[in-house]
């Protein structure tokens, strides 16, 4: 790789509200970010129809405008392997997501562009829900490290406990997020693993 | 954990190292590309200055933005041919076989890397798009993966994965007439939800999955990822091995026998553990019909649309969303539902199994007054198969449109698009939102026979109430 690996151990920002489960990846991107031939432009495409059919979207309400982070239900990111979806979100952007859970291939796609996508119970979900939509201008810090996202509410700071898959959450701190250096290391063991596989040589 | 399932056994196999995240790095034995996933891969490659690690295990076709009307080139979409033109120059300059639009082996990726015989049990398959579960249906661990992991694979030929669970899925008993596949998956997805298989590789087995044929054990695997499993698959059999024999790329002579032994070895063992397990009675099965936003979403089609009150509280909110944007009335029979396209197609049904299962309903029938329907191959030699059975005749006769080979109205990316609030009875996989080319575009999702069934009535039909022969 080029690019220095990048380590992802705190996100601090606002937050945006999308109270919605099962939100497929086709809403996410509609298939015409798909035609173009690079992820350029996608921050334009992220939950365009929606934006356009709700003038009330929470995408579309200036108070959210800057938020860094989008707080989702639960199977968020379902359907379709785009990469459009995740590259939208973090062009337009957004550093972090948390949700109630997340659908495989999307929350993979995350993970190797360093956006952590990160799970919290229904309760918590619940809570941030109200308090992203009543105070809008609420700070948000999600700490990797510690597993927490703590912010300011009623008068005092809440923690709420947060989690993703031990090996994400080794990637995005340790920065090897994008996982290529780490696949590029074994090129030698590769060859000898294939080179074992009945199929890849004729069945000999 | 899960122990000798195919899923171990063949992750083992594969497995290259521990990575120091704790993911495994996973050898990819066969990488299938499109041109609307993979272009941006090969300019990050390209980019860098790297190339092509094993060639020879990808292999690419094009089929996503393929007009079905008439592939001539340059198409009339300049972004389609552009994405086209980058797929094509990309595959020249790595060395990669391509199966273009004058191949006569051109179709969609999961309809053709089965025929070709490049899907083979004991394979760990990737490529970028969800349906890769499809491969499964031969005893294989495939993948959907995003564009930055095609950049892996193209780099290095491996993944890094975390292993999954392992759900086994027994579907016994017998189906009855009329009740097919797509049926069986979408009755699993509308139990276990669209988020139900999340962290598992689905094992379908039971004497209902052994009874079916490789294409319809394509069907099942395929929208595994609508269940919200990564994979799903079958163990291989002689139903497997029948079918490979003599395809192109598959072993031939006594290589194939030692290829048998290896597949055969792969299977899951009779003591295998498994970290759960769901039991389906596919005789209580009936014909399936989806009224949502989402695959889970479906009722037999003898139902009722259910009840608000009737469903799971975390259910309620998405139903309400669905039933807004469907125009659909909770407690209505999704019988008699009115339609206004119908589809039969993709990579879920757009095989020649599917396309005969159709046009035994077109058959002296004709299409509604109203209604658009259109038929699509999934493949090049899907289309010849059909031309030699004489099937378009008989879509043609019923007043359906037969078209070229290619993805078509499942998805949005070429000109067959739903317009306005238009409704389509669909043999495709996904119901989303948009999904068909319409945002306000709404989607039924079924078998083949079923969309037959509601193109020449105009509305949703149980097929089985359809007299066998016409007059």
């Amino acid at each position: 790789m080029t690019t220095e690996p990048q380590r992802i151990i705190e996100i601090m920002g606002r937050a945006v509200p999308l109270r919605e489960d099962n939100v497929d990846t086709d809403r996410i991107t509609p298939a015409v970010a798909l035609m173009e031939p690079t992820f350029d432009n996608m921050a334009a495409y992220l939950f365009r129809d929606a934006r356009k059919s709700d003038p009330r979207h929470p995408l579309n309400d200036p108070k959210y405008q800057g938020a860094t982070l989008l707080v989702v239900g639960k199977n968020f990111g379902s359907g379709s392997s785009r990469e459009s979806a995740p590259q939208a979100i973090t062009r337009a952007g957004f550093r972090a997501l948390i949700g109630e859970s997340f659908a495989e291939i999307f929350a993979g796609n995350c993970n190797v562009l360093g956006i952590p996508a990160v799970v919290a119970s229904h309760e918590a979900i619940a809570l941030l829900f109200a308090a992203a939509e009543r105070r809008p201008e609420t700070l948000y810090r999600l700490n990797l490290e510690t597993k927490t996202l703590t912010f300011e509410a009623d008068g005092g700071m809440q923690r709420l406990a947060i989690d993703l898959a031990e090996p994400r959450r080794v990637a995005l701190l340790s920065g090897s997020w994008n996982s290529l250096a780490m696949l590029q290391a074994n090129e030698a063991r590769v060859r000898q693993v294939a080179a074992a596989l009945p199929y890849m040589n004729e069945f000999r | 954990m899960s122990h000798g399932t195919l899923y171990d056994k063949v992750w083992e196999r594969h497995k290259v190292a521990t990575l120091p995240t704790g993911q495994d790095q996973i050898f990819i034995g066969l990488h299938l590309i499109h041109e609307v996933t993979s272009p941006a891969a090969f300019g990050m490659l390209r980019e860098e200055g790297r190339h092509v690690a094993f060639p020879q295990r990808t292999f690419a076709t094009t089929d996503h933005i393929i007009p079905t009307t008439s592939a001539r080139r340059p198409f009339a979409d300049p972004q389609a041919e552009g994405l086209l033109a980058v797929l094509e120059e990309s595959v020249a300059a790595n060395g990669i076989e391509f199966f273009g639009l004058d191949s006569g082996s051109q179709g969609i990726v999961h309809v053709i890397g089965p025929e070709l015989g490049l899907s083979q049990p004991g394979m760990t398959i990737a490529c970028g798009d969800s349906h890769t579960s499809t491969h499964g249906a031969f005893g294989a661990i495939a993948m959907g993966i995003g564009t930055t992991q095609i950049r892996h694979v193209l780099e290095t030929q491996t993944l890094a994965l975390d292993r999954l669970k392992v759900r086994r899925l027994d579907v016994n008993g017998e189906l009855r007439p009329g009740v097919t596949a797509k049926d069986v998956i979408l009755a699993i997805i509308n139990r276990l939800g669209v988020g139900g298989g999340k962290g598992y590789a689905y094992e379908y087995g039971g004497s209902a999955v052994e009874r079916m044929d490789m294409e319809a054990r394509l069907t099942l695997c395929n929208m595994s990822i609508e269940g919200g499993a990564l994979n799903g698959y079958v163990n291989p059999d002689e139903v497997t091995f029948a079918y490979l024999r003599g395809r192109r790329y598959a072993p031939r002579g006594a290589a194939f026998e030692r290829a048998v032994a290896y597949w055969r070895s792969v299977a899951s063992d009779s003591t295998a553990t498994y970290d759960d397990r769901v039991r389906f009675d596919a005789a209580i099965l009936e014909p399936m019909v989806t009224w949502g936003i989402n695959p889970g979403q479906s009722v037999g089609v003898t139902q009722r649309l259910p009840e608000i009150a009737a469903l799971a509280e975390e259910e309620r909110r998405g139903a309400e969303a669905a039933y807004r944007h469907m125009k659909l009335r909770p407690g209505d029979p999704i019988l008699g539902t009115p339609i206004d396209v119908a589809f039969i197609g993709s990579c879920t049904n757009g095989r020649i199994t599917d396309l005969r299962a159709a046009a035994a309903v077109f058959k002296g029938r004709k299409v509604a007054a109203g209604v658009t329907v259109l038929v699509v191959p999934g493949s090049q030699a899907v289309n010849r198969q059909a031309e030699e059975e004489g099937l378009p005749e008989v879509f043609r006769a019923a007043g359906a449109e037969w078209r070229g080979p290619g993805c078509s109205m499942c998805l949005g990316m070429n000109p067959d698009k739903l317009v306005g609030e238009q409704i389509c009875a669909s043999s495709s996989n996904r119901n989303f939102i948009g999904r068909q080319g319409s945002p306000r575009g709404r989607t039924l999702l079924m078998s083949p026979a079923m969309a037959a069934a509601a193109a020449v009535t105009g509305k949703i039909t149980d097929v089985r109430t359809l007299e066998r022969e016409p007059s």
